[in-house]
């Protein structure tokens, strides 16, 4: 579904990322996981047309995106939501959810049909404030992800989901993105820096470091994998294992 | 009765040029460009006139393609490449001076800083030409200006109830986010602005007919452009009478203080202005309208649930 063929990010001569290549098949969960600083972000960014690549091509079910400015990408049937939350404030919940639906489909659809999507969307991510200004960092989290499945995408691209959430709030996101690839069939690509929770959810994963993917694989596969051992070690390793451990059983 | 319906006109018609300002204003695209519009309007509709005949009604048409060019050159870079709040500002301030010193530069058709007045098309005892966009009584004025003004507050009518001010807000907030949900961010902000453009450019127009004379810093200019902001921030920018509250109130401010003070301090009107201005927006953001509105909704939630 996406292919991700020597992507490459240099910013001022400095590479962010340096010829990343992967594949992401219809219907899987792929994490995109990796130390802070390893490029897992800006490779995001490139798919999602936040910034531009230097070198390399992002093709999507067939179609050439790389470049591509972010709102085409968004027309083409990809949703992501942002590391940091960034709501419309001033807006009420269901008009931020309702804008993406109405802006984000890939057809002309009416107001009324972009409410209904939106609250519909609004159901499924559990969101029960109606106040912007009210949602917390786990809402906060929530609405991005309502707003990207708002635009209908076929493929959603999850941005540190996780980050700044407690260990019964990761839970829970993580339980939601299953449901979401379950109950809608969108294909996940999800980054993060953690790897724990995600590990028990993913289908397969790709680990970068400094720019460059290091190790891919299923999951098992790739917590034993001595490169990634070595790149989390004394951080995430024993929670790698305790995870993988936990999924085997 | 001449001095009221006077003042009448010119409140209705600086209204409907501060609503303008305001479709984009309200949305975060603070224009300090919008004398070149206006200076468009009135220039392009008199030269023709002068020069070569053309009843304003086809002048008005060169006057919006002139309008919508414009908008579309300054516009479309600072959209494309993400120039936004003061820098914005900036370009658009070199725009309304530009224009003004363009009209000043080319004297020998425009008249330079004299100004200049449309053929007179009024002989012969006739007292209204339609075709030149003449009449020698206010009241045709008045009737034009209020339905000038009346399709100015339907258009910011029908602006607001739209997705398109929907995704203009959320563009304000988080330009990024609002492109990664699908909105042509470049598209919805120049569509606005030539909306805006064309509308203060028809305010131009009407505004050199009437007065029957331009002048670069009276239609154009930084001047021009700062008392439309300054009129919108004081009236209130957020609620649809608010522009007009503004146009009424810098206007019955600059007449009250000539009447007061004659012309004996000439700058006095600019001092004010620029104190008032300050005052206003560190006190009253929201304008006087939106203060009034809000204190009324206040008053009224007390008295529906008394503590």
């Amino acid at each position: 579904m996406l292919l991700v063929d020597g992507l490459t990010k240099s910013f001022d001569g400095f590479l962010a990322v340096k010829n990343v290549s992967f594949e992401v098949a219809e219907g899987e969960i792929l994490g995109l996981i990796g130390p802070n600083g390893s490029g897992k972000s800006t490779t995001f960014n490139l798919i999602a047309g936040a910034l531009k690549p230097t070198a390399g091509s992002v093709r999507f079910r067939g179609a050439e995106i790389g470049g591509l400015p972010a709102y085409r990408v968004a027309h083409a049937g990809i949703g992501r939501t942002h590391q940091i939350p960034k709501p419309f404030r001033k807006l009420s919940l269901v008009d931020n959810v309702a804008l993406a639906a109405f802006y984000g489909a890939n057809e002309t659809i009416s107001r009324e049909e972009a409410y209904r999507r939106a609250k519909d969307t609004l159901a499924l991510v559990g969101i029960v404030s109606t106040d912007v200004q009210k949602l917390g960092a786990a809402g906060l989290k929530k609405l991005e992800l309502a707003r990207a499945l708002a635009t209908q995408p076929k493929l959603l691209l999850a941005d540190e989901s996780l980050g700044g959430l407690d260990h019964g709030e990761m839970e829970q996101a993580a339980e939601l993105l299953a449901a979401i690839r379950g109950k809608r069939g969108i294909t996940i690509v999800w980054v993060e820096h953690i790897m724990g929770v995600l590990m028990r959810v993913v289908d397969r994963c790709v680990v970068l470091d400094h720019g460059e993917v290091i190790a891919r694989g299923r999951p098992a596969e790739v917590a034993r994998d001595p490169k990634v051992i070595e790149v989390y070690l004394g951080t995430d390793a024993p929670e790698v294992q305790a995870a993988t451990h936990a999924r085997r059983q | 009765m001449n001095y009221p319906l006077h003042l009448a006109i010119l409140v209705l018609l600086w209204g409907y040029i501060y609503t303008s300002w305001s479709l984009m204003g309200r949305l975060g695209l603070v224009s300090f460009g919008h004398g070149a519009f206006m200076g468009i309007g009135a220039y392009t509709v008199v030269m023709l006139w002068n020069h070569f005949g053309l009843s304003p009604w086809l002048g008005a048409i060169a006057a919006f393609v002139f309008s919508a060019v414009v908008a579309i050159v300054i516009g479309w870079p600072c959209f494309r490449f993400r120039i936004v709040g003061h820098y914005f500002a900036l370009v658009t301030l070199a725009l309304s001076e530009v224009t003004r010193l363009i009209f000043i530069a080319a004297r020998d058709h425009t008249g330079g800083s004299l100004g200049a007045t449309p053929n007179g098309a009024l002989v012969d005892g006739t007292s209204a030409s339609l075709w030149a966009l003449q009449f020698s009584s206010k009241l045709p004025w008045l009737l034009i200006v209020t339905a000038l003004w009346l399709f100015g507050l339907w258009v910011w009518r029908q602006v607001d109830r739209s997705m398109g001010r929907l995704a203009l807000q959320a563009i304000s907030e988080e330009e990024e986010a609002a492109a990664s949900i699908g909105i042509h961010v470049t598209r919805a902000k120049l569509r606005i602005t030539i909306i805006s453009a064309l509308m203060t450019c028809a305010g131009g127009i009407l505004y050199a007919q009437y007065q029957l004379y331009v002048n670069p810093d009276t239609v154009s200019g930084i001047a021009i452009s700062l008392q439309m902001v300054f009129g919108v921030i004081a009236g209130g920018m957020f609620v649809m009478l608010g522009p007009t509250v503004g146009a009424a109130f810098t206007l019955l401010l600059a007449e009250g203080l000539r009447l007061a003070f004659g012309n004996r301090y000439p700058a006095l009107d600019a001092t004010i202005y620029g104190v008032m201005l300050v005052l206003f927006i560190i006190y009253m953001p929201k304008g006087i309208l939106g203060a009034a509105l809000e204190g009324w909704k206040a008053a009224r939630r007390r008295k529906a649930a008394p503590a």
